[in-house]
């Protein structure tokens, strides 16, 4: 199995390794892990082969490239002994196809005089092909690790181009550029990597409870999966004529990707109550931005109401269902509860989750019995963070049509705040709990 | 609402999902439009194990639309046989088959080379293209009416329904 240098983007870095997880499961490749650090882009792996390298890296969001290996050191001395060694048995392969050097560094750089005197001090391989900067047969890379403020890379290799990520997608998803968004749409980088992690792929079928404006179904589709999106908030979901989701799917061409949106609530679903979803993507509403909201009167007097001249209210035209306050801790365990009664045996979920930075995570993250923690990625703002937390269906233990939701006591109370500790915390600054006193 | 999304749908209410009679809801006073989508074989061949095919009939009858076969097509009935040129109606449905196809998907990723079958043709254009623009889903059970307004159903509940 030969060994692949693949050069990462220096951001997101705890969702780099899930999302080259996650491609080589959905595309069944041995991927196997032999230098990895949060803190360097370059990576290398072990993969069985080339097109294999190719497969996995294509729909990657988070990786600039993949190189074949041809040799590595802490020195140029070493990398050239290095790159005779793997090597010279194949340069007579390479003896009259076109090529290009070019030289990358990371936390340092160089002239361009040195990047012509590093080029040529790999003369030895003696290729005597034309040399094209544009559309060449091959293209080597050298890639040049610093340290901070040291004047001498620490690590070097040379790679040989195999493929390049998806990262230029992102600029295409640009929220900027998006036709129709709202204050809490997901990051174009972040919704494709989500779709990633989730294993979106053509032919299967995904769902967003919470699509707002539908940036994770465009992801999705992006990817070729079959999206269905739904909202409790009609007015995201209608929307304008010429502003809508609809129109997100218009401008990027993936209208034959959308099934439908609708309008419902997650805890009053009209989804039929079986294993059909391949995956569920979503960002629930943290309460602080929007509303965490389901049906039901906010007085728990579940009451027809009637109007004066005698016809209920509900059949009125323009009738708005009524809305209550509800507990984030609850919400997080009905979408786990959902997706464990809806997900097919494997089937991803992967939700994103707020929480206060100093907050003891491990007791956190929810939990259920069908469901298996994945991978837990986190974004950090200054004084909260929010994880991007992905569970598979264990398969086997089919459901049936109402599987009892396990019953779990949270907090009692009516307003906003006394229902979502994360909102408390977020509109008390995130004091730190002994200055509180 | 595309058919094959209301092949998907129940009742909201959370007393009536046991209830047999809450499923399919009733499409009523229903206006239909042909929007025309790409043809996705690969994706009808991972939907068909999860359709629910006489839920199907019941739609295309309560929507005046052509009568279906009675028996849900296999996933070869999808496909041109190369050796006999033209698509085949194969009704012996095999209990095992569903599970098989769904791996072999996971598997395959996008690969298919085969060539539709008119059957696939016509449930594509039955299933993704046939969209419900105006109208009303009833509940066969508690008899609630969901509204549909320019393809977009409400499935929100007044509150004594919750």
């Amino acid at each position: 199995m030969p060994d692949y240098l693949i050069r990462l983007a220096q951001a997101h870095e705890t969702f780099r390794k899930p999302e080259l997880e996650s491609l080589a499961e959905l595309l069944d490749i041995r991927l196997e892990f032999l230098e990895y650090s949060p803190d360097s882009p370059h990576c290398l792996v072990r993969l069985e082969s080339l097109k294999d390298a190719e497969k996995l890296i294509t729909r990657s969001i988070l990786t600039d490239s993949i190189c074949e290996l041809w040799g590595q050191g802490s020195d140029y001395a070493s990398l050239h002994a290095d790159v005779k060694e793997r090597t010279t048995h194949r340069w007579p392969d390479f003896l009259h196809a076109s090529f290009r050097f070019s030289v990358f560094g990371y936390q340092g750089k160089r002239d361009t005089k040195s990047h012509s005197s590093i080029i040529d001090s790999f003369s030895y391989m003696g290729f005597l092909g034309p040399i094209r900067m544009k559309n060449a047969d091959h293209e080597f890379i050298v890639f040049e690790e610093y340290g901070i403020r040291e004047p001498e890379p620490k690590r070097i290799f040379l790679g040989r181009l195999v493929a390049r990520g998806s990262r230029p997608v992102v600029s295409k998803y640009d929220l900027k550029k998006r036709s129709y968004i709202s204050t809490t749409s997901m990051d174009a980088e972040l919704a494709l990597i989500t779709a990633n992690i989730a294993k979106a792929s053509a032919g299967k079928l995904f769902y967003d409870p919470f699509m707002g404006t539908g940036g994770f179904p465009i992801a999705c589709a992006h990817f070729g999966a079959m999206c269905i999106g739904s909202d409790i908030d009609g007015r995201t979901v209608r929307a304008t004529p010429d502003r809508n989701p609809l129109t997100n799917f218009k401008q990027y061409g993936l209208m034959s990707y959308c099934l439908d949106n609708f309008v419902s609530d997650l805890t009053n679903s009209p989804l039929k109550c079986e294993r059909w979803l391949d995956g569920i993507v979503c960002d629930p509403p943290y309460g602080v931005r929007e509303g965490l909201k389901v049906l039901g009167s906010r007085t728990g007097l579940h009451k027809l109401v009637i109007f004066e001249d005698g016809t209920p209210a509900h059949l009125a035209p323009g009738f708005i269902a009524p809305k209550r306050p509800y507990s984030f801790d609850a919400m997080l365990d009905d979408i786990l509860h959902f997706a464990a009664c809806m997900l097919v045996d494997n089937g991803r979920l992967s939700m994103w989750m707020p929480t206060a930075t100093d907050e003891d995570i491990a007791l956190s993250i929810p939990q259920n019995e069908h469901l298996e923690l994945l991978s837990s990625c986190i974004q950090t703002f200054n004084k909260w963070s929010r994880r991007l937390l992905t569970y598979r269906r264990l398969p086997g233990s089919v459901t049936g049509p109402v599987m009892p939701r396990p019953d779990k006591e949270y907090v009692n109370g009516s307003t906003a705040d006394d229902l979502n500790n994360f909102r408390k915390m977020y509109f008390e600054g995130f004091r730190d709990k002994s200055s509180k006193g | 609402m595309k058919i094959l999304t209301l092949t998907f749908l129940t009742c909201a209410r959370k007393s009536c999902k046991p209830e047999p009679t809450s499923y399919p809801l009733h499409p009523t006073s229903a206006e239909l439009e042909i929007i025309p989508v790409d043809f996705n074989p690969l994706f009808l061949r991972a939907l068909l194990p999860r359709l629910d095919w006489p839920t199907l009939r019941i739609l295309c009858e309560a929507f005046g639309l052509p009568g279906l076969q009675e028996e849900a097509p296999e996933e070869d009935a999808l496909f041109l046989q190369p050796e006999e040129g033209g698509a085949m109606e194969d009704v012996e449905v095999q209990g095992e088959k569903g599970k098989e196809v769904v791996e072999d998907v996971e598997k395959k990723g996008e690969e298919e080379t085969r060539e539709a079958s008119q059957l696939a043709k016509d449930l594509h254009h039955l299933l993704l293209e046939t969209t419900m623009q105006e109208g009303k889903l009833v509940c066969g059970c508690c008899g609630h009416e969901y509204a549909v307004k320019e393809g977009i159903a409400n499935f929100l509940l007044p509150a004594h329904l919750v």
